[in-house]
């Protein structure tokens, strides 16, 4: 190995050039590598509903006086006729939905009414009508469904009596109880004793309307209430596998069919809606491995032009070395231990310099520390690509014939 | 001498075909990259009113309860109806605009088309004025009849096209609800980027398609879709907006003088003293007055995602010049025969150095154009997003030129070390060498 290292100080600008490339490749990399995981990790979530059964619409009446009484019984109307729908297995109305990002409802809930030393704050509240939990595909893990009488007309922020029976994601109970058993526990839904609510049912998995930070993934509850509650809200329809988009696309007659006097806002497959909520992390994902690609691309090119001009530079070096002895094979070894020398330089500063990078990202750009299990990945990639560029430029200095040190030009 | 050079230079880059394909494709490359993601940037943090920009402040002042009062925390991003009201009639600027988005319901008179909803800005008169905006036909309202609440509207042309045809939308009646306007004028299209006199709805919003007086909006109850900020005990649903301890209205003041910002700042101050002497503010006088870009500034109009995208493309950038560095070394020490013959029969080191930095050029040139290409195919890609600002991503003239000189001054500026290693070989070395 000597001797190669030797070699190398007599180029030192040109070695200089390719560790610092390799090096920013390597800091670039890793932390776009990271970044793809981190979003990958993100994208995989289960919503906790039946994802490719469902259909929702929201529409908006045009009577800007229209009292609260009318508007009630229009939903009732728009339900009754959306059920009728062939294809369609029930019909709810609800406040949001998983993912939605829409009309999301969040504010504290307390072990003891007044006390809020102990309160979880930013908790999300659904509200469903009757048969919400069948028509979203809800997986209860403990408890039962609500029953008919426990729907109620309860808005959040109105000073109304709340429901009797609230379901909890199991990452809230264990939040709210830590070790307890959940069911039959009371919570407060605000200050006042009369805020209070029992729980009937623990919910596997149920996401927010949008993941983010105060909002956590699963902190949410869902309430039982009347359509005149779900202010704001969408029809949420359960159709059978194949109906789903022919539902769709007949849904807007339909509505039309109770009431012209409306716009259709909103009309989705919620398939679609899951999709569209991923849309900017998929788009991040496709920019960084186009930018992977380019600079490994890059980095192979540089080190395949290189490598070709040292193998043309010293053809009469190898011609002498070959003369007294040396083996192709000792020659193809020489260029890639070198090859692997540079780039081994360049992923030690590289690396240095993916922290560097990650510490400001993570300052300016809220993203999560970069584990230092994705370094050797980083290393990984760049030796097997060093090895890849300098292959060919490793064969053509092997096949150098020993008569080329008898040639004085 | 420069065909001299030129001759020398096509015949160097001619002469090995792949070395200088993947120079001129990693220039373009980076290039091509950065300058999309600095297309986007430029694009963003434009100014929108070009020249009336200086003149534009938007006052803040502070009519929370002492809950969470801290020294020098920045008052809220819009004030509270009387505030608004008490500020436009001061008339203590040139002049000044009190507004709030809504959503109209339009409702057309002829036909069986159905109705629709339309973005609404509830401003008072100096809007028009003030911002420069176009008209095609007619003009704004005057402040006599933001007074009278009188029932007048201004119209986009897109909307007048479809509900009568622009040339004679002027004078028509137009049902918005329960309500009948009559339509004042027509604008053309006009979309100032950011949307700097509403940043509550994103920064990249839309203008609006009916304008109508704020006061004559609130009067007939037509809904509003602005964001509220509220505070102290009070039901959520409380309908009273004009009395409501919220901050929702947006204010702009036009002072041409810096005496003039300096007596309008004392003026805020001043306002909010005495507000505090009624009893209606609590803490002690807390104003800010930024001009238009400062305004934009503060809200970080740029999405950190493009800061982020923006970054990527420059760190990508600095790869491809290293990159370049590298393959211009090599490619000039190999022609070191070649240069130890032209020095030696006579060339000074200037000339090689020159004839070194042609080529490069010549190189740089090609990236520029490979660049361009590419980020126009960037920005094709960046206008195909569903992100608010997308479909401003376009490159103008300027930065059309910007990429073919980053191209070449990076170039150069990758060429310079090579070729000043390639001049200092000594031509008797080189050529013993061989």
């Amino acid at each position: 190995m000597h001797p190669i290292i030797s070699a190398l100080k007599h180029h030192k600008t040109a070695v200089i050039l390719m560790v610092l490339e390799i090096a920013l490749t390597c800091a670039i990399v890793s932390n776009a590598i990271f970044i793809i995981g981190d979003r990958l990790a993100a994208m995989h979530v289960q919503t906790g509903v039946a994802d490719n059964e469902l259909v929702w619409a929201r529409s908006s009446g045009l009577d800007q006086g229209a009292s609260a009484a009318s508007a009630t019984s229009r939903a009732q109307a728009d339900l009754a006729a959306l059920r009728t729908m062939p294809g369609v297995t029930s019909a709810v109305m609800v406040n949001s939905l998983p993912l939605s990002n829409m009309n999301s409802w969040g504010a504290c809930v307390q072990h003891r009414p007044g006390h809020t030393k102990d309160q979880v704050c930013n908790v999300i509240f659904y509200a469903g009508t009757q048969g919400t939990v069948k028509t979203l595909g809800i997986k209860l893990v403990q408890g039962r469904d609500f029953l008919p009488q426990e729907y109620v007309n309860y808005f959040p922020f109105d000073n109304m009596q709340a429901p009797p029976a609230v379901m909890v994601t199991r990452s809230l109970a264990n939040r709210l109880w830590p070790g307890k058993d959940p069911l039959g526990q009371p919570l407060f839904l605000g200050d006042k004793a009369g805020d209070v609510t029992h729980v009937v049912g623990v919910v596997g998995h149920l996401v927010n309307p949008s993941i983010n930070k105060y909002n956590g993934v699963e902190r949410n509850l869902l309430l039982p209430v009347t359509a005149a509650a779900v202010r704001g809200g969408m029809y949420a329809l359960r159709t059978a596998p194949g109906a789903r988009d022919a539902t769709l696309r007949d849904l807007p007659k339909v509505l039309d069919g109770v009431d012209s006097r409306r716009i259709i806002t909103e009309r989705h497959s919620y398939a679609q809606t899951v999709k569209d909520y991923f849309h900017d992390d998929r788009a991040l994902i496709w920019l960084l491995l186009l930018v992977i690609g380019c600079l490994l691309a890059l980095s192979a090119l540089g080190v395949v032009g290189l490598s070709s001009f040292w193998v043309q530079q010293r053809t009469h070096q190898i011609g002498i070395r070959r003369a007294i002895g040396a083996t192709r094979r000792d020659i193809m070894l020489y260029f890639q231990t070198e090859n692997f020398l540079i780039v081994s330089g360049g992923i030690a500063l590289g690396s240095l310099c993916a922290v560097v990078l990650n510490l400001f990202l993570m300052k300016h750009y809220e993203l999560p520390r970069l584990p230092l299990s994705y370094l050797p990945i980083g290393a990984l990639v760049l030796w097997a690509l060093g090895q890849l560029a300098v292959l060919g430029p490793a064969l053509r200095a092997a096949a150098v014939p020993p008569v080329v040190a008898t040639r004085s030009v | 001498m420069f065909g001299y050079y030129l001759e020398l230079a096509l015949r160097s880059l001619r002469c090995n075909k792949v070395l200088t394909a993947l120079m001129v494709l990693a220039i373009g490359l980076g290039i091509g990259a950065s300058m999309t993601m600095i297309t986007v940037l430029h694009v963003m943090t434009a100014d929108p009113l070009p020249g009336r920009s200086v003149q534009l402040f938007y006052p803040q002042i502070d009519p929370h309860d002492m809950v969470g009062y801290a020294k020098n925390k920045a008052p809220p991003d819009q004030l509270t109806w009387i505030d608004a009201m008490n500020l436009l009639h001061a008339r203590r600027a040139v002049r000044q605009v009190a507004m709030t988005a809504g959503q109209v319901v339009v409702q057309p008179t002829q036909g069986s088309s159905r109705a629709f909803f339309a973005s609404a800005r509830y401003t008072s008169a100096d809007f028009f004025t003030m911002f420069e905006v176009p008209f095609a036909y007619g003009s704004g309202w005057t402040a006599a009849d933001d007074a009278r609440q009188a029932r007048v509207v201004v119209i986009a042309r897109d909307l007048a096209d479809k509900l009568y045809g622009a040339d004679h939308a002027v004078g028509k009646s137009l049902r918005l609800g329960k309500d009948v306007f009559r339509v004042v004028g027509v604008i053309d299209p006009w979309q100032p980027v950011p949307r700097f006199y509403d940043l509550t709805q994103g920064s990249y919003a839309k203008v609006e398609q009916v304008f109508m007086p704020l006061e004559t909006a609130m009067a007939l109850k037509q809904p509003t879709e602005g964001n509220f900020m509220c505070w102290g005990d009070q039901a959520l649903n409380n309908k009273d907006m004009e009395r409501a301890s919220c901050t929702w209205i947006q204010f702009w003041a036009q002072l041409d003088t810096p005496a003039q910002v300096a007596s309008y700042r004392d003026y805020l101050v001043h306002y909010s003293q005495e507000q505090k002497a009624l009893g209606r503010f609590q803490r002690p006088p807390n104003v800010r007055l930024h001009d238009l870009m400062a305004w934009l500034d503060v809200n970080h109009v740029v999405p950190s995602s493009v800061q982020l995208q923006t970054l990527l493309a420059l760190g990508f950038m600095l790869v491809c010049l290293v990159n370049t560095v590298a393959l211009l070394l090599v490619k000039f020490l190999r022609r070191g025969a070649e240069l130890g013959i032209r020095r030696a029969m006579g060339a000074s080191k200037r000339s090689v150095f020159a004839q070194l930095l042609f080529e490069a050029f010549l190189v740089g040139l090609a990236g520029g154009v490979v660049g361009l290409l590419l980020t126009l195919s960037g920005l094709w890609i960046v206008r195909q997003q569903p992100v608010p600002y997308a479909g401003y991503a376009h490159l103008d003239s300027v930065m059309l030129g910007a990429t073919v000189v980053l191209s070449l001054c990076a170039t150069l500026l990758a060429a310079l070390f090579p070729a000043w290693r390639a001049c200092r070989l000594q031509p008797a070395t080189v050529l013993k060498i061989q």
